[in-house]
């Protein structure tokens, strides 16, 4: 109880300094959450975007940023659909938010789950999540141009890629990888989680990874997998050494090392179709506070996430081009639902 | 010397007043958490976790280990009272559990359960602390032809023990795959069997069928015998926990087995389901009393809850050495170590020693506190058995409501938890056998995940399963294992024929 | 208490009748999943392996025949058979907690799961155990309340509520 009434001073005091702080203070006075606001994972737990969901969790509750409790609530049942298709049927309800992965975009291309990013109300982009070329380190590849010139003199899938889920994130940049390869394709093997990706690699029971920084990190930095290349079109800003020699700056654009390939997963929140304006405004300016925090700052850096903000106009802008970036990379792929 | 040098030290980080409070707080919530189908381990957890930002990792990581322990505790306790099991790990326990309480031995079932529970998470933590960095090697070799033959392991260990109808024995492990495979097919990313119903995209979730089957199904047989249940009258003696134990050196081999497939299954990691079955079918296959089982044997009880307390505890190694968490809990837990800034992974245990040793200790610690907290409280579970059966009956359809809700957060399961209800009753009455249903409902998704996935690295050929002498040994045993009754049959035969020599 | 009295009642369903219900139970899941596997796909792909439909396919094909042939031990009259495996008395007890367990889950759709379960055992409470109603309506009422505390206050679980909730503001 005295936690509460904690709670409620800062939770005014931070909707004070809001009111003050935006142009339009008409929108921003109004609304906070008048009950826990739900947050709905479309994934399963233990993944990269249950981890961030947990993590923005603790550091609402440990900074005391909502006057409210945040409750988590994994449904990732048919690729993360179930999930999408509970935030567009609760349109009219605000205290409900969601944090998505590329499964935003290529569940409903994939399987063709009646939903789009469109049926829900976008609130801020988190980071974007980066992917590296992994090998395993008793492996003698020792550049990107190493590996792919093994795979294209190669027979026709004799190299393994792992990777999360099916037509998902990872097989879509393997498909793109493919597209590179003189037409030697990879056998994609999905896993259900990415450390279990990892550690497959470095059992040696597939050959390559694509796996984000943070699922493959402890493996690196014990000197089991070697980081080839980056799909970024820049090299990663952390120039802390996280293994002895290496920091994630040390790791080379893909597109330098001979393979032109950039992709990146959008960690983003979406609140309910809707939404007032003063509504998602609550929300922007609530992951604004969790972004400001040190230890948001430190789990970026723990991940290499690329720290993009944004919001409003700039966001919708950038997930109508990243749809169709989506779509088109799976239609090359033929990974588009039949149905 | 290195290791027990360490571990006395931390011993001194675990071993303090604060840290036993800890513990005893953990593995009370632990414990609600365990009796309720409604609350997971990862649900207490994932709540308590953010309040644990303030303490020290060692503190907070105890605080909510404590409570994976009292989960692991807890789950037997609606299995044995009430046939309704509260984790899916103990579904196994309610096979002879559930009779021992109709026979008006509830006591000696729980502290069986309990004792169990306790030596398998301690051989397993004895393995963790000796043979960590062997084991987490071992692991490595596992890919999805292994998994597969693993899981094939369980299958063949626990088909063919059936009794009544080969043919419904069949039909109803069928039933169990054909569940098992609705909804997302993860290796292709298609949707089966969901014929466009959003309720159906997460597949039938093996907690709900479980609830319905067992819970349900054991109200409404209840029901139908008169308004009781069987052995709601036992006296209550306070001896139990020695009676109990008198009878237990017996049994020292199916608890040596049982530790075994623990850590076995949850290093490779299986998990903590898997091998309590796995546990109660080889404990019926080779124990003296095996035809007993189901019938109300305490051995029955012992064998499931040890395997599956030593493969929940030794599915905490994986998490620790290589990042991969064995359940649902330990992938929490694993949130938890990376926002306190540990890595899991091959260096947690060469950078922070301080901290894994803790672990380890409270991990001895924990378990030492837990068993007497809920040996102490015996009479009181047992009692809850004395109140009227038409304050429970209402109550434990509620509470199985609960836990079919919030399975998805979907009043859809909480009705096929009423037409599972209604399967489980026909299925008792005309003796189809239910555990071969559960078991492939459970592992079927798996195994046909591995199986596909050693299939596209092989490029479609099936010798992949031979293609190591892990791999290959592993299917092999299992062969024996799934013709094991066909050899006893056969065997029995020849002997019965009177002419054929046994084999001396 | 004349509920635990044995009292045998009209004879409703032989266990011939169940046995040849369920058989044909399953031969109908049989066909759904039959259906869906044939869309899927049954191959086995060179390179790949089994096609999504393939196993499923498989599988109920042997639940099929194991249930024909189930059907067919069922068919003939025995003398097990024909033994009566469900009395009117016994369905009517059964009924006694599943029709009410069913309205209840119904009823949760509109007042959420506490005031619904509150209303449930209350209700079975007094025309079942023959309780006062003041007993029945305290013990119903903790269970709710206990309940509620444990998940919507302490473990934050949220469970579907109705407008009782709605007004203490949850």
């Amino acid at each position: 109880m005295i936690r509460r009434g904690t709670f409620k001073v800062t939770g005014i005091a931070g909707a004070l300094a809001l009111g003050a702080g935006l142009a339009s203070p008409a929108l921003a006075q109004g609304w906070e959450p008048q009950k826990p606001v739900t947050l709905i994972i479309p994934a399963g737990t233990g993944g990269g975007a249950d981890q961030m969901a947990r993590f923005i969790q603790g550091v609402v509750q440990k900074h005391n940023l909502m006057k409210q409790p945040l409750i988590v609530i994994n449904k990732g049942g048919g690729a993360g659909a179930e999930g999408f298709l509970e935030m567009k049927a609760s349109a009219a309800d605000p205290h409900k938010i969601a944090i998505t992965l590329s499964n935003l975009f290529t569940t409903p291309l994939g399987t063709g789950s009646p939903f789009n990013w469109k049926d829900m109300k976008p609130v801020s982009m988190l980071a974007l999540d980066q992917f590296v070329l992994w090998t395993n380190s008793e492996k003698p590849y020792k550049t990107t141009k190493d590996y792919i010139d093994a795979v294209k003199a190669g027979e026709d899938r004799q190299f393994k890629m792992g990777g999360t889920g099916s037509k998902q994130e990872d097989q879509i940049v393997t498909a793109a990888i493919e597209q590179q390869t003189g037409g030697k394709k990879f056998t994609y093997v999905p896993y259900a989680g990415g450390g279990q990706v990892a550690v497959q690699l470095v059992g040696n029971h597939v050959d390559s990874t694509v796996n984000n920084p943070i699922e493959a990190v402890a493996q690196w930095r014990a000197g089991q997998l070697r980081p080839l290349c980056i799909f970024d079109a820049q090299r990663s800003s952390y120039t802390a050494k996280v293994t002895e020699k290496e920091a994630w700056s040390d790791i080379p654009t893909c597109k330098d090392s001979g393979l032109p390939v950039e992709y990146q997963m959008l960690r983003g929140i979406f609140t309910t179709k809707n939404a007032t304006p003063a509504q998602v405004n609550f929300y922007v300016d609530l992951m604004k506070k969790v972004m400001a925090t040190p230890d948001w700052k430190e789990f970026m850096e723990k991940g290499a996430f690329n720290q993009t903000f944004m919001s409003g106009p700039d966001f919708e802008k950038w997930l109508t081009s990243a749809e169709a970036q989506h779509a088109d990379l799976m239609k090359k792929a033929g990974f588009l639902a039949t149905q | 010397m290195e290791e027990l040098n360490a571990l006395f030290g931390g011993f001194a980080v675990a071993l303090s007043a604060y840290h036993v409070l800890l513990m005893v707080i953990g593995i009370t919530l632990g414990v609600i958490i365990g009796v309720l189908p409604g609350l997971g381990g990862a649900n207490g957890v994932a709540i308590l976790l953010p309040l644990t930002f303030t303490m020290s990792p060692t503190s907070a990581i105890i605080l909510l280990t404590s409570i994976y322990w009292g989960a692991l505790f807890g789950g037997a306790i609606t299995s044995i009272l009430f046939n309704i099991p509260g984790e899916p790990w103990s579904v196994a326990t309610t096979f002879d559990g559930h009779p021992m309480a109709q026979k008006g031995k509830a006591d000696e079932a729980l502290v069986g359960a309990f004792t169990s529970s306790f030596v398998g998470a301690i051989f397993a933590v004895c393995l963790i602390t000796f043979l960590a960095p062997v084991v987490a090697k071992f692991a490595l070799r596992f890919g999805p032809a292994e998994f597969f033959a693993v899981q094939f392991l369980t299958f063949a260990s626990f088909i063919g023990m059936g009794r009544g109808s080969a043919w419904k024995t069949v039909a109803s492990m069928c039933l169990g795959f054909a569940l098992a495979s609705v909804g997302l097919d993860n290796v292709t990313g298609t949707l089966r069997m969901t014929f466009g119903q959003d309720e159906l995209l997460n597949g039938f979730k093996f907690l709900v069928a479980v609830i319905g089957l067992f819970g349900i199904g054991e109200i409404l047989s209840s029901m139908e015998d008169g308004l009781k249940f069987n052995g709601a009258a036992a006296k209550l003696r306070m001896d139990a926990v020695i009676r109990t134990w008198k009878q237990l050196p017996k049994m020292t081999m199916t608890f040596l087995r049982s530790c075994i497939v623990g850590c076995w299954m949850g290093i490779t990691p299986g998990g903590a389901t898997p091998a309590s079955f796995m546990g109660y079918g080889i404990a019926k296959r080779l124990s003296k009393r095996g035809d007993n089982f189901g019938k109300g044997e305490l051995e029955g009880v012992v064998a499931p809850e040890t395997a599956a307390h030593a493969a929940g505890t030794a599915a905490l190694l994986p998490m620790l050495t290589l990042g991969i968490p064995g359940s649902p809990t330990a992938a929490v837990l694993l949130g938890g170590l990376l926002i306190w800034g540990l890595q899991p992974g091959p260096l947690l245990f060469v950078e922070q020693k301080d901290f894994v040793w803790g672990l380890i200790a409270s991990m001895y610690l924990g378990n030492v506190v837990g068993l007497i907290m809920v040996l102490t409280c015996v009479p009181l579970f047992a009692a809850i058995l004395r109140v009227p059966f038409s304050i429970i009956a209402p109550a434990i359809v509620f509470v199985c409501a609960i836990g079919a809700y919030t399975v998805n957060n979907a009043m859809f399961d909480v009705w096929m938890m009423l037409v599972f209800g209604v399967l489980g009753y026909l299925f008792n009455k005309l003796r189809y056998p239910l555990p071969p249903l559960v078991l492939a409902l459970v592992l079927g998704d798996q195994a046909e995940s591995s199986f596909r996935q050693a299939m596209l690295v092989s490029q479609g050929h099936v010798g992949v399963f031979w293609s190591n002498w892990l791999c290959g040994g592993i299917m092999t045993l299992g062969l024996v294992m799934a013709f094991w009754p066909a050899f006893q049959a056969l065997r029995a035969k020849l002997a019965g024929n009177g002419a054929v020599a046994r084999p001396a | 208490m004349s509920s635990n009295e044995e009292a045998e009642g009209r004879p409703l369903a032989s266990y011939r009748t169940l046995d040849i219900a369920v058989a044909i139970f399953f031969l109908i899941v049989c066909a759904i999943v039959m259906t869906d596997s044939l869309r899927l796909g049954i191959s086995w792909k060179p390179n790949e392996g089994p096609m999504p439909g393939l196993f499923p396919f498989y599988i109920v094909v042997a639940m099929g025949i194991a249930s024909i042939i189930n059907l067919a031990k069922a068919l003939p009259h025995t003398e097990d058979g024909g033994e009566t495996a469900v009395t009117s008395v016994g369905l009517g007890r059964m009924a006694a907690i599943f029709v009410p367990a069913v309205i209840f889950v119904l009823a949760t759709n509109f007042i959420g799961i506490y005031v619904s379960a509150a209303i449930y055992i209350g209700s079975f409470m007094v025309f079942f155990g023959k309780f006062p109603v003041w007993k029945a309506a305290v013990i119903s009422l903790a269970i709710a309340i206990v309940n509620f505390m444990m998940f919507e206050v302490w473990f934050l679980v949220p469970l579907p509520k109705g407008p009782l909730e709605a007004a203490l503001g949850y």
